[in-house]
């Protein structure tokens, strides 16, 4: 497969010549790099059905082109819509969505017994039911693109949205249990044999009144202060709105009974809150009020019990996973031992043990993925994490606006936050929670969710590398006449 | 299947993957570094090598004096930001629809604007209520900007960079 893939490589690195201009829109730069992500999914898939078939079936290529296509779509769409858009994000995102599905297709073909499984088919199982979801957040993800053809006017919705998002985290929590629990977290909402979790879209929607809120107090929250130790830290009454997230993340915590989601919470609105207003003081309290929360809840959680005993038994897990290795910690032991039996250069896809792991078609994606493709593959894929991450950080430096900036940086650290609780979960570094890894795990809310929050760094990193004279708005036509409609125009500002 | 392919497949694989993360880095990279090095702004044509674009436009800035092609702001809450220069103004102020949208206590909605002509960047106050100021001088009809010299706005300062 390395060598049908050199012709692909030439393109791209060559499209990479030292004089490229900022203000080019490096859209041939993406359609290469997509087709080598594509190239890299579909060895993937050949891999897999030499290891676990004996021979490669002639249709290996089909889940392969049939994201191509749909991510060739969205392609067209940004070349259309957002010409300017950063070229990484796109590849990056498709590869680790195309791993996730021929992880996906590895497994059904694990499953499926040896006689069955060279004729089953692509759009089977769990597989093509994640390439079907793949397409929907796809068209999701370009309908934004299509609606949003400028990302400030977001704000005009944001108290909108701020309820949308605190009723979506809500609706789990005060559903009754049958209706919202699997595996002991409360964070679905099921209705027959579907099943969707509101949190993952309440995230983007609280990002957005967070960003709008702080645009507007900012100024409060950065300049009334007072000085100890040589750290500024806010007045009391400024404290209220952290407290209040941190209030309704700690109730997360305990009625929906996920770590994972309420450090989420929490997490995005303190590092948005220090993005705006730049005081190391507020990463300090938000990391205190949590681990002491945390701590909190471990101690509630071993001596009362009741809501808390869910974290305390996690925490304990955790702690000691060998303790009852086949009964508790199973799930995290399996893990573990996949991890490791994966050594440096694992087994070869197709090749391991993952279906030894409990649900590892989701929070356990990242373990069975590692055991194939060993650290040297899995230090790959969080690169590439951390590369979206760093061009979402990279279009918030960038825009001119502080709402686009507060947006674009709280997103983007809210996609490395996700990763590195779910990674750090399933490493024992930190105690597990049902946290889904963004793009690779099997399911439409988590996929639909990221995929609307690319949408939102592709609007934004357009605004930020666009060239002030082509479009944005009628305000700058080319020749710098005079502006006969900037001062009649109705405006919209967004600090009272 | 032989072994042998197997194998050679399984480490090509690995080996395509970070081939994959390096050309991304190589992609983004002068984004990286973008900023460090002066370049031109409004699109070149495309097809003409860079190298010989570069040292062709050499002579002809020296001769006319070096052309501005970015705002850089240098101070305030957008401090960092900046914006690649074309044929079209640039204006300053808290509406929503400024090109520069700052959000600072002095600014007006409808602050101060930037406006070229024949080259040349000409700053121009928008009957603001606290003022521009070019370096320390209050701006009060179109004043011509050299490079490198701060306009300010409240809390925030601009200058023009080739």
């Amino acid at each position: 497969m390395t060598a049908a893939a050199h012709p692909v490589v030439s393109p791209a690195t060559t499209g990479e010549r030292p004089g490229v201009r900022l203000a080019r829109s490096r859209r041939n730069a993406e359609l290469s790099l997509l087709v080598l992500a594509m190239v890299l999914v579909a060895a993937y898939g050949a891999i897999v059905e030499a290891n676990l078939l004996d021979t490669v079936t002639r249709d290996f290529w089909m889940p392969a082109a049939a994201l191509g296509l749909v991510f060739l779509g969205m392609h067209l769409v940004i070349r259309w819509l957002a010409p300017y858009a950063d070229p990484a994000l796109l590849p990056a995102v498709a590869l680790l969505n195309g791993i996730g599905v021929g992880f996906l297709r590895r497994l059904d073909l694990g499953k499926a017994a040896p006689a069955d499984r060279e004729t089953l088919a692509i759009f089977a199982g769990t597989g093509g039911r994640q390439l079907a979801w793949t397409l929907a957040a796809v068209i999701l993800a370009a309908g934004l693109l299509v609606v949003m053809r400028d990302h400030r006017a977001v704000s005009r919705y944001a108290y909108t949205l701020g309820l949308a998002g605190i009723v979506l985290v809500m609706i789990p929590a005060v559903l009754p249990g049958r209706f919202s629990e699997i595996n002991g977290a409360k964070l679905w909402i099921r209705v027959g044999g579907f099943s969707i979790q509101p949190g993952e879209f309440a995230k983007l929607a609280l990002l957005v009144f967070f960003a709008y809120y702080l645009v507007r107090k900012r100024e409060v929250l950065s300049l009334a202060s007072r000085r100890v130790l040589g750290i500024d830290f806010p007045r009391g009454r400024d404290l209220g709105p952290v407290v209040g997230v941190w209030l309704i993340s700690l109730l997360v915590l305990v009625f929906e009974k996920d770590l994972g989601t309420s450090l989420l919470y929490f997490g995005m609105f303190v590092v948005t809150l220090y993005i705006a207003t730049e005081r190391v003081s507020w990463l300090l309290i938000g990391l205190v009020l949590f681990f002491g929360g945390a701590y909190l809840a471990y101690v509630l959680g071993g001596t009362v019990g009741g809501p808390f005993a869910n974290f305390y038994t996690r925490a304990e897990i955790w702690l000691d996973p060998f303790a009852e290795p086949y009964d508790r910690g199973y799930q995290l032991v399996q893990g573990l031992l996949g991890l490791g039996s994966g050594g440096l250069f694992g087994s070869g896809p197709g090749a391991g043990e993952p279906l030894e792991i409990p649900e590892v078609q989701n929070d356990f994606i990242f373990a069975g993925i590692g055991e194939e493709i060993g650290l040297f593959g899995l230090t790959a894929l969080l690169v590439v994490y951390l590369l979206i991450v760093e061009r979402g950080l990279r279009a918030g430096l960038a825009v001119r606006d502080s709402f686009g900036k507060l947006v674009a940086g709280g997103l983007a650290f809210t996609l490395g936050l996700q990763v590195f609780v779910i990674v750090g979960g399933i490493s024992k570094l930190i105690p597990l929670t049902g946290q889904t890894t963004p793009f690779l795990s099997a399911g439409g809310s988590s996929l639909m969710a990221n995929w609307l929050l690319i949408a939102v760094l592709l609007r934004i990193s357009d605004a930020a590398r666009r060239p002030v004279n082509q479009g944005g708005g009628p305000a700058s036509r080319p020749g710098g006449g005079p502006p006969e409609q900037l001062h009649g125009a109705p405006t919209e500002v967004i600090r009272p | 299947m032989p072994e042998l392919v197997i194998t050679v497949a399984r480490f090509g694989f690995l080996i395509l993957l970070w081939i994959f993360v390096f050309t991304v880095v190589g992609v983004i990279r002068r984004d990286l570094f973008a900023g460090a090095r002066s370049g031109r702004l409004v699109a070149a044509p495309r097809g003409v090598g860079a190298a010989t674009q570069q040292q062709a436009a050499k002579p002809a800035k020296a001769k006319r004096g070096r052309a501005a092609h970015q705002l850089v702001v240098t101070a305030g809450q957008l401090a960092g930001t900046r914006i690649t220069l074309g044929e079209a103004q640039i204006t300053i102020g808290r509406a929503e629809d400024s090109t520069l949208v700052i959000t600072d206590d002095y600014a007006s909605a409808r602050h101060a604007r930037l406006v070229p002509r024949d080259g040349q960047w000409f700053v121009e106050d928008l009957g603001s209520t606290n003022g521009t100021y070019l370096d320390r001088a209050k701006v009060t009809g179109p004043t011509p900007v050299p490079l490198g010299v701060p306009i300010r706005i409240g809390r925030t300062s601009l200058e023009l960079r080739p």
